[in-house]
């Protein structure tokens, strides 16, 4: 616990760079924490004045539309002040580094990073070097971990399944490019979590990942056996370089999810996905419009994970 | 010892001053944590038709930039249209006013009420704000720096409590 960058020295968090690394209250803080500010959510005036006077900054080195726009969103629902930069065409084809980037908007006085990087560690770089009132929350390095994501899942799994320690959950598709698929894994198991499986293609499944806990399947329907919730990700297109897939259609027909394969899982299963879909790639629109789908409620929930985690790295003494 | 005044009997107390000023449309909200256990206690005795609101008033504390988020804030919960309507407050204690502020600023989000009223079981003076409760069930002396808190066993009697600063 000594070192952790993500904690105070109270144990509270300041900055939220992975879920690994989290004690399990911190995670079930924030849990409990983002179910109040669903109740916020759902009022008339979806404000709260938590962060009035506060600056938050999304600097998203890598585009995104849904991650930066909940981001905005919370902050705003927070009375938070927030500034969009999208530095893939900014100062960084300037060429300023990521380091002098930080240092000038710390001058104009920010109080929150939100920070997406496609490399992997670039958060924790910068929460190294920020000043002690200022926060870095992680908003998907690389190939490494996109914790609010992975936050938002557990909210979601706890609201439908409140016992994590009775559940089955498969992991499913692209897990090697997936920074939602490890943040996830490490959620689940930090929270006991009795059985994560991952299922995919040997060449999408990170080799080792038995070590983080799980249990690999190649066979998708034996994966899915009595899962009481599916987390379908993404194929990550963009990430790809070199032939790790014959096709999008071969995809489809061992690793997309149908409503045949769902069969095989529990009768109440939920599916999950954090989106952006590929209808008919990783899953059948029957499916994701299905009654098992999960898949709107998540983008709602994970508005107010992302209060909640902003609310508590920004409040009280570091 | 204990020389705090007895909460249940302060409770009935309470719930008679309150019932000659009900108004058809009054509504009943507590606060978290004594505040709603006082709340649903009136709620029963004065026989409110309206369900009972509970506020926690977590997110609008004004030492937020002090002391951090609340650790466990609860969800706030008004079932029922607090525009035009009369409410009753209902907290355990009175101390600084702080908490009754921030409650009536969590309020006027819901909609604008047409009064509200604060009812509490003790008031312990101190006040750091122009509020005052129109019900109160005691005046309690309290040293500075010792907490007075409701509290309530397993059969749901309730009592109030001197803590200790640690």
């Amino acid at each position: 616990m000594q070192n952790n960058p993500q904690l105070n020295k109270n144990g509270e968090l300041q900055h939220l760079l992975s879920i690994d690394g989290l004690p399990r209250e911190v995670i079930e803080r924030v849990l409990s924490t983002a179910d109040s500010f669903v109740g916020v959510t759902e009022r008339e005036v979806k404000k709260v004045p938590l962060l009035r006077g506060k600056s938050v900054f999304n600097l998203f080195f890598e585009p995104s539309t849904r991650t930066r726009t909940t981001f905005e969103i919370a902050a705003k629902r927070l009375s938070a002040d927030v500034i969009n930069l999208n530095i893939a065409v900014s100062s960084q084809s300037k060429g300023e580094s990521l380091l002098d980037t930080v240092a000038n908007l710390s001058a104009m006085q920010a109080d929150i990073f939100v920070v997406r990087h496609a490399s992997s560690g670039a958060p924790y770089l910068i929460a190294r070097h920020v000043k002690p009132h200022e926060h870095v929350i992680n908003a998907g390095d690389g190939r490494h971990a996109h914790p609010t994501q992975g936050l938002l899942d557990l909210y979601t799994l706890r609201h439908y399944k409140k016992d994590f320690t009775r559940l089955t959950v498969a992991i499913v598709g692209d897990v090697l490019h997936s920074r939602v698929a490890r943040s996830l894994i490490h959620g689940l198991t930090t929270l006991g979590t009795p059985e994560v499986r991952v299922i995919g293609p040997q060449t999408l499944i990170p080799e080792g990942v038995e070590a983080l806990g799980v249990h690999v399947y190649r066979n998708m329907r034996e994966g899915l056996r009595g899962c009481d919730a599916v987390v379908m990700l993404r194929l990550q297109n963009e990430r790809m370089r070199g032939a790790l897939l014959p096709s999008a259609q071969e995809f489809f027909k061992h690793y997309g999810l149908t409503a045949d394969k769902l069969a095989l899982a529990a009768p109440d299963a939920i599916v999950m996905h954090p989106g952006p879909m590929n209808r008919g790639v990783e899953i059948d629109s029957s499916v994701a419009d299905g009654p098992h789908s999960v898949i709107l409620p998540q983008v709602t929930f994970g508005i107010a994970v992302r209060m909640a985690v902003m609310s508590m790295v920004a409040g009280g003494s570091a | 010892m204990n020389a705090l005044p007895d909460a249940e009997r302060l409770c009935a107390q309470l719930a008679d001053a309150i019932r000659p000023q009900l108004r058809p449309d009054t509504a009943i909200i507590g606060l978290y944590t004594g505040g709603v256990w006082l709340a649903e206690r009136l709620h029963a005795l004065l026989g409110i038709g309206e369900p009972l609101g509970t506020l926690d008033i977590a997110f609008y504390r004004d030492d937020y930039h002090q002391q951090g988020l609340a650790r466990d804030p609860k969800r706030s919960k008004i079932p029922f249209s607090i525009e035009g309507r009369d409410l009753l407050l209902v907290d355990d204690v009175l101390y600084t006013g702080r908490t009754v502020r921030a409650a009536m600023n969590e309020l006027f989000d819901y909609g604008r009420p047409a009064r509200i009223l604060l009812a509490v079981l003790a008031d312990r003076g101190g006040r750091q704000l122009p509020i005052c409760a129109q019900y109160c069930g005691a005046h309690v002396e309290v040293p500075a720096g010792v907490r007075l808190r409701l509290r309530r066993d397993e059969d749901g009697r309730l009592s109030l409590q001197l803590e200790h600063a640690k």
